[in-house]
């Protein structure tokens, strides 16, 4: 997927000389997962800055280049130093269209590793996109594969308006796939439906879809026929997918690495009640990461939810006596 | 020991306040035209700020932050900047901001209440009001990033308050205009008070000025009250910023002679007497002096100059009294360049629900 995310950059920046690359060692290092691997060299110092060890900086004069005619692609070390930049996301980035009334807008495209499972150290592990999906004016983007990761960061890229753009860094490297270097942007604000079921939908997002994609094939030969949806876009959701695949295969289960408590898994529950409700057999299921902190790796693939806990929930709701 | 390094903060004042010039003045101040000019908007901003305090002491706009005292440092920022530059203010800089081309009208709608208030007809490129403290900072950095990138003979100028340089922003946005030699101004406005807290409880700093020193940039002290200094010194930093030269920062010693907003009551927390001195020192005063020493001035011209600037006043107000409330759908409007599925629900729901408010 790493490739993936340096082929986008390679092609956006040679097709529009507005957009640059600003972060921290995405120069002469190519970023410390090779994301910007070989762009400074490409397209030199101007375009491809590494800017100070300062996250509100990257996010703050990303506001200013987008303000003022460029489109920054800017790369956050790891989901858990985003904070420091929030405040200039909430305050600024994600408004400034709104508050100006069109006049000022922000096309800037924050990337940042998210989730764990790559032993990696404290703080590094984090997937908080549920902070970033309450902020009204941004777009959260999360891919869950190379080429879903190539279409959907040029879409990023391509769109006028703020997109976090969350990179599993489970995926990094642990899937391949050959991806087109054609241009095409996939679309953002909408589900990706990755595989076809009738008996159940499951929902998820990221690295996830590896272990419910995993959980789909072992409920099929329990004869279990599992619709699988990727969100792509965390925010906005494209409920009318999911609405239509419940009502199709009445039954819901939402997959996330995140912490439950005000997860976008309590969203799209409460969504598909509002919207679903009387197309629902069972009660929806959420498997999630627990409402602690997220472990140093010892213990963290005992956090993300495991095939069997995702089975587990699933065949739930096939009982009378749900957990 | 050795030293290894050494810094000194300069300060700069070329109109006394008893407006008497010391040392060779600058060019513009054998320019009549352009001193009239400065003089005039000053009386605006003056005369505009108590119409606005005013309006919101009678229930007719929202807490207003005023900029009495603050004129020179405005003006003279205003009058050193090129069009084509970019302003990043916080929320108190209307003389610059009148000089430069935003309308009161603008001004009174954005206080009262009215996003479309930061839709500035003109300069088009201004960042709006800032009201996070020093975010702003960093806005200004990356504008003058993208000019340097693009090669552009264009500077970011970004005021901030003397509370503001406390702020973890001010030091980013200095330290990314110093290692990457940015086009871009800094311009503290130190009035002496952050609402309540002085100076000298928010640093054990000496001056503001040298907190560009560790920035690696250049950092004067002007007097704030002196707008010939102001624009001379802003004038300076922009053009070295604008010839590749680096940024700088300035810092412009002045007083607030208001409370810090309409929601605020100075009197509790500093002494009268405090004001009455810092009076003495206000911009409008000395520029008087000299532009009448200086043989361009008189009380027929200040009466017809008053009066002018009044009826400019009342049509903004005139403008701003008889505006319409935006629609709900201003609230999604510009919220994205499209609008997504939910929230095209919600505007209709806003719609459905406009001005049943509870209790109505």
């Amino acid at each position: 997927m790493i490739e993936a995310i340096a082929l986008a950059h390679g092609w956006e920046m040679q097709h529009d000389p507005t957009v640059v690359v600003v972060g921290q060692d995405v120069g002469a290092n190519g970023g410390v997962f090779r994301a910007t691997a070989g762009l400074q060299e490409r397209f030199g110092k101007d375009r491809v800055q590494d800017t100070p060890l300062a996250e509100a900086t990257i996010a703050g004069m990303s506001v200013g280049m987008a303000a003022q005619g460029l489109k920054p692609v800017a790369e956050i070390q790891f989901m858990g130093f985003l904070y420091p930049a929030l405040d200039q996301i909430v305050n600024h980035m994600s408004r400034l269209r709104n508050r100006t009334r069109g006049r000022l807008t922000c096309p800037v495209v924050m990337r940042m590793p998210h989730g764990g499972g790559i032993r990696a150290p404290e703080h590094h592990s984090e997937s908080t996109e549920t902070l970033l999906c309450h902020i009204p004016g941004i777009r959260v983007v999360c891919p869950s594969s190379p080429a879903r990761a190539y279409g959907l960061l040029l879409a990023a890229i391509r769109d006028p308006d703020p997109v976090m753009f969350l990179e599993p860094v489970r995926l990094y490297r642990a899937m391949r796939q050959e991806v087109h270097d054609d241009g095409q942007a996939l679309p953002l604000d909408v589900c990706f439906t990755l595989r076809a079921g009738n008996d159940v939908t499951l929902v998820t997002w990221g690295a996830m879809t590896m272990e419910v994609l995993r959980a789909a094939a072992d409920l099929e030969v329990q004869g279990i026929s599992a619709e699988v949806i990727d969100l792509g876009t965390l925010s906005p959701i494209d409920i009318d997918t999911i609405l239509e695949s419940v009502a199709k295969t009445g039954r819901l289960v939402i997959v996330h690495e995140a912490a439950r408590n005000v997860g976008i898994g309590a969203e799209i529950a409460a969504r598909v009640a509002e919207h679903g409700l009387y197309d629902l057999l069972a009660p929806i299921q959420r498997v999630t990461g627990y409402d602690t902190i997220m472990p140093l790796f010892r213990l963290e693939m005992d956090y993300i939810p495991s095939t069997q806990r995702i089975i587990d929930a699933v065949r739930a709701t096939f009982s009378d006596d749900a957990p | 020991m050795k030293t290894v390094a050494e810094f000194k903060i300069e300060y700069r004042r070329i109109l006394d306040p008893r407006g008497m010039l010391q040392g060779t003045p600058p060019a513009f101040v054998h320019d009549r035209e352009e001193l009239l000019r400065m003089y005039e908007i000053m009386t605006l901003v003056r005369m505009f700020d108590v119409k606005a305090v005013n309006l919101q002491r009678t229930g007719q706009l929202g807490t207003y932050p005023s900029c009495l005292g603050h004129e020179a440092a405005h003006v003279g920022v205003g009058a050193a900047m090129l069009p084509q530059d970019v302003l990043a203010p916080v929320y108190r800089e209307f003389g610059t901001q009148i000089w430069r081309g935003v309308s009161m009208l603008e001004i009174l709608n954005y206080w009262g209440g009215d996003e479309r208030g930061n839709d500035f007809a003109g300069p088009r490129h201004d960042f709006p009001w800032c009201v996070p403290i020093a975010t702003q900072t960093l806005h200004a950095a990356g504008a003058a990033m993208a000019f340097k990138i693009k090669k552009e003979p264009r500077c970011a100028l970004s005021f901030i308050g003397d509370g503001g340089t406390s702020e973890g922003a001010f030091y980013e946005a200095m330290n990314l205009a110093g290692v990457a030699k940015l086009p871009v101004v800094f311009v503290i406005v130190n009035n002496g008070w952050a609402i309540s807290v002085p100076v000298a409880a928010q640093t054990a700093a000496g001056t503001l000025a040298q907190k560009a020193v560790a920035a690696g940039i250049p950092g004067v002290q002007v007097d704030g009250n002196d707008v010939f200094a102001v624009r001379d010194v802003v004038s300076a930093a922009l053009e070295t910023a604008r010839g590749g030269g680096g940024p700088a920062v300035i810092e412009a010693l002045t007083y607030r002679l208001s409370d810090h907003t309409t929601a605020d009551d100075a009197s509790r927390y500093r002494s009268a007497a405090e004001v009455k001195q810092a009076w003495e020192l206000e911009p409008l005063l000395r520029f008087r002096h000299f532009l009448r020493a200086a043989g361009h001035w008189d009380d027929d011209r200040e009466a017809e100059l008053l009066a002018r600037c009044a009826a400019q006043i009342d049509a903004a107000v005139a403008g701003y009294s008889g505006g319409l409330k935006p629609a709900t759908d201003a609230m999604f409007d510009h919220l994205f360049a499209a609008s997504p599925p939910h929230l095209q629900e919600q505007r209709q729901m806003a719609r459905r629900f406009a001005g049943k408010h509870s209790g109505h």
